[in-house]
């Protein structure tokens, strides 16, 4: 196959290339998108319209807990299923330097060789909730080039780098044996945004003991449960059928399910792949697919209005005066409200 | 808002398991404000190649102590050029004999580094490299 090069050529071109699956250029665009050039700009305009269908899993957790290991035998089971798997896989930059090292593909070599598969690796590039901040783009752009799983794995997050279940669809919070006790398990933050628990390295002493601290606070956090415990159907807890339940039960109530995994071995996956799969029916079930989708949607335009109006203000503003404000805030003669009014006044004139 | 960030890939192709070097090298790149790829070791050139594909990467470090160079570098060379990537600039880092030097800048190896070269050294011609690349 001859590859033009792109940089000589209209963008349009490299779009219709990126949608007939030319992994070059998906490749260059996926820079540009990243670089947040006009390019890239207006590649993700005319990409847009064919978003929307791809599964996104998110997968978090605290790092050497396994994720990319888990990442890697993820792809491999739904390309057993014939599904084409994207994986946007994101490390740190560092404050100082601005650079990284991105090593997660180190974990992923059995997916080389597979055109289904396309693997990326990003830095965060300054962003502190576990993602980039062009993370949620180049997923746009992976699932246009009809992608149909794109799994998103955050950096090693600790409590609060929860970013990525605004993202995705399913989100997987990896744990591992003898990380922490029952009050590091009832903490607001990254446990509560799974949509499946997965404790890996499951052949590790304290499983038994990390899997009750887990199941524990999920029965804190989903008070129904307690009543089917009583009836001593535990198994039909960790995986709801909400077509069992009665209608007047809360039938958009999914309680995460807890899977254990050895990933080095591929251990446990066809229970999680079980697991994601009932959650992808339930999404679309419910009508969560399409109201996660929205939120998705609405918060990244959010996100763009504050930060376009906060662009267009600042150029209105006349030189200097922002710095003049400053100064009078910090010679304690004007409050921050009042610093702000001062500026919101001057643009009105 | 648009940023740019030199990529670059660092690669262990062949079959000897020493990664140090590669490890120091990535380090420095990243310090230098480099956004660095590594792979790991016992790498294909094949794997090497798709890797420098997907993540669009300007350059490509690779580190050879097994003595296998005049085998790996040229297949890189050969299989980034059909996959439409022949702009990437290649480096070689290793134990290589100074008759095989020529031969791989020949080919197109774009800087070939041995024992005792500083990483300031190593980072300058990157630099430069990347530059000429996105020019």
């Amino acid at each position: 196959m001859i590859h033009p090069d792109h940089k000589n050529t209209p963008m349009t071109t490299l779009t219709q290339s990126v949608l007939a699956g030319d992994r070059l250029s998906l490749a260059r665009a996926l820079t540009q998108v990243e670089n947040n050039t006009l390019a890239g700009q207006k590649i993700l305009d005319a990409l847009f319209p064919y978003t929307g269908k791809a599964h996104l899993i998110g997968i978090t957790g605290a790092p050497g807990t396994g994720k990319s290991t888990l990442v890697n035998q993820l792809a491999l089971s739904f390309r057993k299923l014939e599904k084409r798997v994207a994986i946007v896989a994101v490390d740190p930059s560092s404050p100082f330097t601005g650079g990284a090292v991105l090593g997660d593909r180190v974990r992923m070599r059995d997916l080389s060789g597979d055109p289904g598969v396309f693997i990326r690796s990003m830095a965060t590039r300054g962003s502190l909730g576990g993602l980039a901040q062009a993370t949620v783009k180049i997923v746009q752009v992976f699932d246009a080039a009809g992608y149909d799983v794109v799994i998103i794995e955050t950096v090693g997050a600790g409590q609060s780098e929860v970013d990525v279940a605004r993202l995705a669809h399913t989100t997987i919070v990896v744990e591992a044996p003898g990380l922490g006790d029952d009050i590091q398990a009832i903490k607001a933050g990254i446990l509560e945004i799974a949509d499946i628990l997965v404790i890996n390295k499951a052949d590790h002493p304290g499983t038994e003991s990390t899997e009750a601290a887990l199941r524990n606070m999920l029965e804190l956090s989903h008070p129904v449960q307690k009543v089917f415990r009583h009836h001593d159907q535990t198994l039909s807890l960790a995986e709801p059928n909400p077509e069992k339940n009665p209608v007047t039960q809360s039938v958009d109530l999914w309680i995460p399910p807890i899977c254990r995994t050895v990933a080095t071995e591929g251990k446990g996956l066809p229970a999680l792949m079980e697991a994601i799969q009932n959650h992808l029916a339930y999404l679309h079930k419910f009508g969560d697919w399409v109201a996660r989708d929205q939120a998705r949607l609405f918060s990244e335009f959010d996100l763009m209005l504050q930060s376009s109006l906060l662009e267009d203000f600042r150029a209105r503003i006349p030189a200097g005066k922002i710095e003049q404000v400053k100064n009078s805030l910090q010679n304690r003669q004007i409050s921050p409200q009042e610093a702000v009014n001062v500026l919101l006044n001057i643009n009105r004139l | 808002m648009t940023e740019r960030k030199i990529r670059v890939l660092v690669a262990k192709p062949g079959l000897d398991g020493h990664d140090r070097g590669a490890k120091v090298v990535a380090r420095a790149l990243r310090d230098a404000g480099m956004e660095v790829i590594y792979t790991g070791l016992r790498q294909t050139p094949e794997m090497i190649a798709e890797a420098a594909l997907q993540e669009d990467v300007d350059l490509v470090g690779l580190s050879i102590l097994s003595g296998a160079h005049m085998a790996l570098a040229p297949r890189i060379l050969e299989l980034l050029k059909a996959n439409g990537q022949g702009n990437v600039k290649v480096f070689l880092g290793g134990i290589i004999p100074d008759e095989d030097i020529a031969r791989l800048k020949e080919m197109g190896i774009a800087g070939i580094y041995g024992p005792g070269v500083s990483t300031e050294q190593i980072v300058s011609d990157f630099f430069l490299a990347a530059n000429k690349v996105s020019a």
